[in-house]
């Protein structure tokens, strides 16, 4: 496939592993976060990892838009569908992932809730024209890859004239997340995790461009490289931010011109601001209260806010007791610190979001890692006891 | 979620939609969050949205960058080569 094989050339990968290894620099240690749970994946699947000289490391960060959904929203969501019967459109990665008392929406389907799994907004906003006698309500998550989509839907629904259509909004913000890691006295408190640098997201930026991330790289001075999603691009990415940090230097740099610009697809920003505005806080799963992290419908557009068209009650939601998830989207942990990894927790039998979403972290490491990772862990440790 | 796929235009259709090709796969897909686009572009696609054009010059330049650490590989093949 055009654009995606070349990314994955295996010889080329091999130089770029030599040149990564020549320019580590060997007395000190490189913590590169990547923030998206799509380079996560890229990283086990392909073995990048691997290539990687051993004080070349990767944090694995909170970029997976159905992980850091709070349990309260899916419950909410669970409500609306049980309770006010309405027709609840949802992205598929979202199906699986365990409520309150690990009730999903599989299962409220499985009871008879009317659920459907949707590819596109499009998919929902033709329920709703099919369906005119029942109310329908996409269920919106994700970064701003699939809020522009949420936009485009909400202002055809209006253009339209559906009155039955409306959304269950829960688009965060990218930016404001990473931010948080770094500054958030809660996070300082739960425990941080050494950051050297970030691999900066690849679709989100192509809707919002590099620059949104100029201040943080300054702020905080932390080097950001955006990085695209294939095995290649994580590699260069990778060297392009050891560079820096053994330069000193902390900019953003942009790995991944093939789609991202400095300014991002205007189009999309433009329709995103018309619809949305910002929500003065909103609750991450992993990182709590995040200020200026999420979107909420604007007032022009409230007829088709599910928050306001329906009354959701206040619950006590709760997650499993001893899910890591928390702490593995915030990268203190990793998903085999946990003790319900790959016993109580495997994909068939998600107890967490993690496991669910096909860009989980512990998702990763169950399909590519799991068997790996106690061996190196061995491996590591009979070579200290070798040194000591 | 953010994963999205390349995929060349084939078709564009009335109401900013658009068909695209996947490896002979065909799929319908909306294009009304790009300005422009046209026939023969390759575009990401993303829950049924193109999300932004992909450049082949750009890409190209990527490929290119990545490339160019072969050129230490072969002065350390050279070095490895002298010592053996």
């Amino acid at each position: 496939m055009k654009y995606v094989d070349e990314f994955r050339d295996g010889e080329l990968a091999g130089t770029l592993a030599t040149k990564i290894r020549s320019e580590a620099l060997p007395d000190r240690t490189y913590h590169l976060m990547e923030f998206c749970g799509g380079h996560t994946h890229a990283i086990f699947r392909y073995g990048v990892q691997d290539l990687m000289p051993d004080n070349v490391k990767f944090v694995h960060g909170p970029g997976c838009p159905v992980c850091v959904l709070p349990v309260r929203r899916l419950d909410d969501a669970v409500e609306l569908a049980e309770r006010h019967g309405v027709i609840l459109c949802s992205y598929g990665d979202m199906m699986r992932v365990p409520g309150t008392k690990q009730r999903s929406l599989i299962r409220a389907k499985a009871d008879g809730a009317d659920i459907r799994m949707v590819y596109s907004t499009i998919d929902a906003l033709k329920i709703a024209r099919d369906n005119a006698d029942r109310q329908v309500v996409f269920f919106a998550i994700g970064f701003e890859t699939t809020t522009p989509p949420s936009a485009v839907a909400i202002r055809q629904a209006k253009a339209e004239g559906l009155t039955n259509f409306s959304v269950f909004c829960n688009h965060v913000l990218t930016p404001s997340a990473i931010g948080h890691i770094l500054e958030s006295p809660e996070v300082r408190e739960l425990g941080t995790v050494k950051i050297d640098g970030f691999l900066g997201p690849s679709h989100v930026s192509s809707v919002i461009g590099s620059e949104p991330y100029e201040f943080f790289a300054e702020e905080f001075a932390k080097p950001v490289v955006i990085a695209g999603f294939e095995p290649l691009d994580v590699m260069q990415s990778a060297l392009m931010l050891i560079r820096q940090i053994n330069e000193g230097r902390a900019e953003v740099e942009n790995e991944y011109t093939r789609v991202v610009t400095r300014e991002g697809n205007l189009k999309a920003q433009k329709l995103v601001s018309e619809v949305f505005e910002l929500r003065q806080s909103f609750e991450w799963r992993g990182l709590g209260e995040v200020p200026y992290s999420a979107l909420r419908i604007r007032d022009a557009y409230a007829d088709f806010d599910a928050e306001k068209r329906f009354d959701i009650s206040e619950k006590q939601s709760r997650e499993v007791k001893s899910c890591e998830c928390p702490a593995i989207l915030r990268g203190v942990k990793k998903p085999t610190d946990c003790k319900l990894f790959g016993t109580v927790c495997t994909p068939d039998n998600p107890m967490g979001s993690c496991m669910v979403s096909s860009e989980g972290a512990c998702a990763a490491y169950w399909t590519y890692g799991r068997f790996r990772e106690p061996r190196k862990t061995a491996r590591e440790k009979a070579g200290k006891e070798v040194a000591a | 979620m953010c994963l999205a796929i390349p995929a060349k235009v084939t078709a564009l259709e009335e109401n900013d939609m658009a068909v695209v090709a996947l490896e002979g796969v065909k799929k319908r897909i909306s294009v009304a969050l790009l300005d422009e686009v046209a026939v023969g572009d390759y575009v990401l696609v993303h829950v049924g949205y193109a999300l932004h054009l992909v450049s082949p010059e750009e890409a190209a330049r990527t490929l290119a960058l990545m490339a160019e650490a072969g050129i230490l590989k072969e002065e350390l093949d050279e070095i490895a080569g002298s010592e053996a």
